[in-house]
């Protein structure tokens, strides 16, 4: 008798799914984002394991090689530079450097965008205008014209460096969407409720409002990925970004620019890198909007 | 009688709207006494709500404004304490249950971590486990069954009446010594309205707190308060023992809420609604702000000129009607019209 009581008992646990399951099952059905994630986990890993994949050493020469196209002997996939180095090991290190950038810009601005923008959204009155007014400003500044003249002077081709700059001007959309989001959230009964039950204005803010805006943010925080990559190409490229002797993918570009007639590959494998990256991370931040919002999906 | 626990005194609060200022509560006075149940009755915008809500400092303002009066306990008047100092009260000292369990519990977190942010708010070094059994301790006091799998969902998986039991978990987490209930049962039905009820009695009994039940309901009044406050227009109308005011109502708005209802221990041929709409608050009527509607002043002068005072009608018992000594014969004009053919 006791047995079956257990059993009822038992049979009547079930089991709580939370909405993070829901949103992880709907993710893993979005075919392009489980695809790209994939793809996009063995870059990463590639690029974090560069020192023990990479065949040859970064700043390996071998001048009776040099400037070869991409060939599968001496496994110089991506071809060599006019030096003879492998260029496949250059990209790897350039991979790691430019995703680590972006993840730093991605967190950095993230935090940045959210507090600033919980705290107008929650407060609104003067704080609100002042955040948003410095929001605006920020939009306003020329973008390339500020950020060249800032990498340059405070950048000092430090890949961390360049990090924050790229966040200190990349954190304005985040702070424009939760201040949105905290809007809508602060004028919510249970928000009041949790004021009744005696709550402090930071317990309610990021205790109680802000896993109600996590979906928007962690989608804006992956867009914010592809875009900082970018960013940091363009600004190697330009010369003021990640100096020598870092490799960073936008510097390779610049680097092979001046021979790319006749050594396609030096530019072009780089590129490919970027662009591979950048579709990947934006594919899974499209899943990840459908699979955090699903009142928004498209059928 | 004892000390009142929370005593309000001549609270009046206005609102500022594009359409002018909004007279929500008019020189509302009551006393809640230790292990009482006061019920405050009321239609749509009589100022229930916001009388309340005031109490725990959750005006807005703007656009609300306290114009005048104080909220006494013990020794503190809520109206004036700074924020920090409120917070110390709220949820701790004073603790509410509000109408809607649904939009009042934060859909991303789950029943119990709800339950224990409101312990943790008063007890910062609560740990994860006491917390988690306090948590199972409080579910089950109000009578939600498995309370720790319950503990682990979210308000969605839980039905109307168990998110009621849960909200109110919440708000005795603390101890608290005045529960203000704001139309607890008005968002469910009819059948859980009595286990709510229960899981209510429940709660009181095991705190002892004095307890402000706000609701429309007569029949809620009557099966949990011991004295009840009528509001009409943003004032107190009648106020009294609960069972001194219903069965002999000394204010013409009280004898026609009772006799617009229908009612299970007498015969009634029909029910007598009150004439008229409820009064617009931006736009009192002079003088007895229910006059337009009353059938006892009949276009008395009096009534248009003077606005009544709350005082002594019977022993233990107030009306704020000119002509209070009247209303008894009314009643049972009003009786007698509808057919009242005394106890079934």
């Amino acid at each position: 008798m006791a047995e079956a009581i257990e059993l009822y008992r038992e049979g009547l646990r079930f089991r709580a799914r939370s909405q993070w399951e829901l949103a992880w099952r709907r993710f893993v059905r979005h075919k392009p984002a489980m695809f790209s994630l994939v793809l996009l986990l063995m870059i990463c890993g590639a690029a974090l394991f560069a020192p023990h994949i990479a065949p040859y050493g970064l700043n390996e020469q071998d001048l009776a090689r040099g400037s070869q196209a991409p060939t599968l002997r001496g496994l110089h996939l991506f071809g060599t530079d006019r030096l003879g180095r492998d260029y496949l090991s250059r990209v790897l290190y350039g991979t790691r450097t430019t995703v680590w950038v972006a993840l730093v810009v991605a967190l950095l601005s993230t935090a940045i965008g959210t507090t600033l923008g919980a705290v107008a959204g929650y407060y609104r009155g003067w704080i609100d205008s002042l955040l948003m007014r410095l929001v605006d400003f920020v939009l306003c500044l020329p973008f390339l014209a500020v950020l060249l003249i800032a990498a340059a002077f405070l950048g000092r081709g430090s890949p961390f460096r360049v990090a924050v700059i790229l966040a200190l001007l990349l954190w304005t959309t985040i702070a424009r969407i939760v201040r949105g989001q905290y809007l809508s959230l602060r004028e919510q009964e249970f928000v009041e409720a949790a004021r009744a039950a005696g709550a402090s204005d930071a317990r309610i803010m990021f205790r109680h409002m802000l896993p109600n805006s996590l979906g928007p943010i962690i989608v804006n925080a992956t867009l914010t990925v592809a875009l900082a990559i970018l960013l940091e190409a363009t600004l190697s490229f330009l010369g003021f970004g990640i100096q020598p002797p870092t490799p960073a993918l936008g510097k390779l570009i610049d680097d092979g620019k001046g021979a790319m007639l006749t050594q396609w590959w030096l530019v072009v494998m780089p590129g490919v890198v970027i662009v591979v990256i950048c579709l990947c991370v934006n594919f899974i931040g499209d899943g990840l909007r459908d699979a955090l919002d699903p009142r928004q999906a498209r059928r | 009688m004892s000390t009142p626990v929370l005593s309000v005194r001549d609270l009046t609060i206005e609102f500022d709207t594009a359409d002018g200022v909004v007279h929500a509560v008019d020189g509302v006075t009551f006393d809640l006494f230790p292990e009482q149940t006061l019920g405050i009755v009321g239609e749509s915008g009589s100022g229930k709500t916001v009388t309340a809500l005031s109490i725990l400092g959750l005006i807005p303002q703007p656009p609300g404004r306290i114009v005048s009066g104080a909220v006494l306990y013990s020794g503190l008047d809520l109206l004036r304490l700074g924020q920090a100092e409120l917070r110390r009260v709220r949820g701790k000292d004073l603790a509410m249950v509000f109408q809607d369990p649904l939009t009042c519990m934060n859909p991303v977190l789950t029943v119990g971590c709800q339950i224990a942010e409101a312990l943790k708010a008063h007890d910062p070094a609560l740990g994860r486990a006491t917390a988690r059994a306090r948590v199972a301790e409080l579910l089950e006091l109000v009578g939600v069954p498995h309370p720790q799998a319950r503990a682990g969902q979210y308000p969605h998986q839980l039905s109307g009446g168990m998110r009621q039991r849960a909200m109110i978990a919440m708000a005795v987490a603390n101890q608290p010594r005045v529960l203000i209930l704001d139309e607890p049962t008005t968002a469910l039905d009819v059948t859980v309205q009595a286990q709510v009820i229960d899981a209510l009695r429940t709660a009181q009994r095991e705190t002892g707190a004095a307890t402000i039940l706000i609701t429309h309901d007569l029949g809620l009044i009557a099966e949990l308060a011991d004295r009840v406050a009528v509001m009409y227009g943003g004032r107190v109308v009648e106020a009294g023992d609960v069972f001194q005011v219903f069965s002999d109502p000394r204010h013409p708005y009280t004898v026609g809420l009772m006799s617009s209802l229908p009612r299970l221990d007498v015969d009634v041929e029909r029910l007598s609604p009150i004439d008229g709409q409820p009064p617009s608050l931006i736009d009192l009527p002079p003088g007895c702000a229910f006059h337009p509607r009353c059938r006892l002043s009949a276009g008395r002068a009096q009534c248009r000129q003077a606005i009544p005072m709350l005082l002594q009608a019977a022993p233990g018992q107030f009306s704020a009607c000119h002509f209070h000594a009247e209303v008894s014969s009314l009643r049972v004009a009003i009786e007698a019209e509808i057919g009242l053919t005394g106890t079934r």
